[in-house]
């Protein structure tokens, strides 16, 4: 017994040095930051904020720990910022994936005095009741107003907007600011196309028979825009709409290419993770920190960036 | 902790049909020895690894204990009915569904808060009922049974939640809870006096607004230890308690001397339910809202820290006390690499590295002091 318990230890005596030398956090001279993301594991689309966040922290020599539930519950969530005020990191950056949720947590460790930025979900008015410094994301109706200036630039004058998440409420705030920009009522322009791709191929083509003098459309995802490209394609209407999509796919970036897309929407997630890396070591060095919030998208992707954009997808875009 | 229980039996020696043992003999014998021993190491390796990070310090502390008792709920449901033999996968929807059980008639139907909760207890225990009886009656393995409810649960959760509330969270329980005596009891902090009390004595830390570090002790936690104990109770001082370690070691012969294997089994799946029920009604309560995606993959964290405990995965032998600190092993572990800065990448290659090291120490520690092979 005596010897086994010799080896146990022996064992852990080797284990425990490697555990901390790929364990700096707690010994670095520079600050130390905790991103912490309600994104599950698998969810893809977070790799870019996480390049961001190695960018931010070497070129400000600090550490940054990206933390984020594996099965992606929001109540774990909250016990992992819990769990990243105890250790009184120099600072939080956080999601508001659920405010009812996360409010305590992230309120506690304000009253720690732990300085807390939120990021990508949740708006800035959710950010300022928590109490922290500033929130850095795409407002969704000011995207929405972003994309139909842009329509209206090009002289749009009807439009269809394809929501295939009705029921968020965000989704709602995209179409409504597309449709102020343009100053058209929102009205029956926004269609709930559900998010089966055959069901939204046929509702737009419905509602574009139905209303023939449509020149504008925006979709607000791969979801409503790969079928809305897909029905241009069959029908040969290629170049008769202004087609503004939200967000990037394999499909839109050849839509754009191809001149059925005019934009994508992009809200550069790589600011999410790089700019509060940034400030908050300017805030926590010089005590300096920028009066507004900040936004990062509406970002334009046209046929003049999309090979740039490409080249990056995954990794910087 | 083995200690108060394993003197009894050294205090009845008296009886000429018992056969003399020493104290520290049947201490050693004791099926959660090696996930004491596992957690012992585990600390150690913490103290070592995570020292300075703030890990043991107030507000810490309170965060793996909050993560380790939520755990304890779930895991002395699976302790017992793995002890009785069968499996339940279907605790994690469970807690999924209990949580829809009690947000949406609250917040959509304007029921009080206390029916509501008393509803989802209620149907919990009812879809435990339906899962002992379907594995009792069709001898089917209880693993592909309640397989079948884990997606059954969980759909109808998104289901449900969608034809009521047209959305997947729903949120502002608290608006309609916090008065309540509910809330009170799922979701209370205890001890605050003394809390400020140590807080101005200087023990723990004080936040810049005066007020204590930790507030009290979360009522999940209590729940936690409540619950442990009287599952250690029934299953170490009661008949029901052999009629559980009856029916996991030989459901045959248990029948045979009498055992009502079924009715055993039946209960035991409604303690599950009931354990689930337990875990989200303080996590609603907690946090004022429930979700279609919580709890999922709890099942597992049940049955690993059950078995991290001493639980045999064939039935028969097992401790509520062990699955007590496997889920303490298993929640310092997930909460401790976080505190040790140890990169995200590699979270969940380390749990599992840290897991299966604390259960091959607890292994060895059990052969070599129970002298098995």
């Amino acid at each position: 017994m005596a010897s086994l318990v010799k080896k146990l230890l022996t064992a852990f005596a080797v284990a425990v040095p490697v555990m901390m030398s790929i364990a700096p956090a707690a010994h670095a001279d520079g600050e130390r930051f905790v991103f912490v993301s309600h994104a599950p594991d698998t969810d893809s689309w977070w790799n870019v904020i996480k390049n961001a966040l190695k960018n931010a922290a070497k070129e400000t020599g600090t550490t940054v720990e990206y933390r984020n539930p594996p099965t992606g519950d929001i109540a774990d969530m909250a016990r992992i910022i819990e769990q990243s005020a105890a250790t009184n990191p120099d600072g939080i950056i956080t999601t508001i994936a659920d405010f009812d949720v996360l409010k305590a947590s992230i309120e506690q460790a304000i009253a720690k005095g732990i300085p807390v930025m939120t990021v990508n979900s949740g708006t800035a008015d959710q950010s300022k009741q928590l109490g922290a410094l500033m929130h850095i994301g795409q407002p969704e109706y000011d995207a929405g107003k972003g994309a139909g200036a842009r329509a209206k630039a090009a002289g749009v004058t009807n439009f269809v907007c394809v929501n295939h998440y009705i029921t968020n409420a965000a989704s709602v705030e995209r179409c409504q600011g597309y449709a102020d920009a343009l100053g058209v009522p929102l009205g029956d322009h926004m269609i709930d196309s559900s998010q089966d791709p055959t069901q939204v191929y046929n509702k737009v083509k419905a509602y574009l028979t139905a209303h023939a003098d449509t020149n504008g459309i925006l979709t607000l995802g791969p979801n409503s825009a790969e079928p809305t490209i897909k029905l241009l394609r069959d029908t040969g209407e290629t170049s008769k709409y202004n087609f503004i999509t939200f967000d990037l796919s394999a499909d839109i970036s050849q839509g754009i290419k191809d001149g059925i897309v005019e934009s994508a929407i992009d809200q550069q997630p790589y600011l999410q993770g790089y700019l509060p890396v940034v400030l908050l070591t300017q805030y926590k060095r010089y005590g300096v920190m920028p009066a507004n919030n900040i936004n990062t998208g509406p970002g334009f992707v046209t046929k003049d960036n999309i090979g740039l954009v490409e080249k990056l997808a995954g990794e910087y875009r | 902790m083995a200690n108060s229980e394993t003197s009894v039996p050294a205090a009845r020696s008296s009886d000429e049909r018992l056969r003399r043992q020493s104290i520290l003999r049947s201490m050693l014998s004791r099926p959660e020895l090696g996930a004491v021993a596992g957690a012992i190491l585990v600390f150690i390796f913490f103290a070592v690894t995570a020292r300075g990070t703030g890990m043991f310090a107030a507000d810490g502390v309170m965060n793996w204990v909050t993560v380790a008792g939520q755990l304890t709920i779930i895991a002395t449901g699976a302790a017992l009915l793995m002890i009785g033999g069968e499996f339940d996968l279907s605790v994690g929807s469970m807690i999924g569904f209990a949580g829809m059980m009690i947000a949406i008639p609250t917040v959509y139907f304007g029921v009080p808060i206390a029916l509501s909760v008393l509803f989802a207890f209620c149907g919990a225990l009812l879809i435990g009922f339906l899962n002992g009886v379907i594995v009792v009656r069709t001898r089917l393995p209880s693993f592909i049974v309640t397989l079948a409810s884990l997606y059954i649960l969980r759909g109808m959760t998104i289901a449900l939640s969608i034809l009521f509330a047209n959305r997947t969270i729903v949120s502002g329980v608290k608006n309609f809870a916090d008065d309540s005596f509910v809330s009170w009891l799922f979701a209370g902090k205890a001890f605050r006096g003394f809390f400020i009390w140590l807080a101005e004595a200087g023990v723990i830390g004080t936040l810049p607004n005066g007020q204590p570090a930790v507030q009290g002790i979360p009522a999940v936690v209590l729940w936690a230890f409540a619950i442990a104990a009287v599952g250690h109770i029934v299953l170490t001082r009661t008949r029901f308690g052999n009629w559980i370690f009856a029916s996991g070691g030989d459901a045959n012969a248990a029948r045979n001397v009498g055992v009502p294997v079924a009715r055993v089994k039946i209960t035991l799946f409604m303690v599950t339910a009931f354990c689930a029920t337990v875990y989200a009604t303080c996590q609603v309560m907690e946090f004022g809202s429930a979700a279609a995606d919580r709890g999922v993959l709890k099942e597992f964290e049940a049955i690993i820290a059950a078995v991290i405990g001493g639980c045999l995965l064939t039935g028969g032998y097992g401790s509520v006390i062990g699955a007590f600190f496997g889920a303490l092993i298993f929640g310092v572990v997930q909460m401790g690499i976080l505190f040790t800065g140890a990169p995200n990448d590699w979270f969940q290659v380390f749990l599992g590295l840290m897991l299966l090291t604390a259960v091959l120490f607890n292994s060895v520690i059990r052969r070599r002091a129970t002298g098995e092979r």
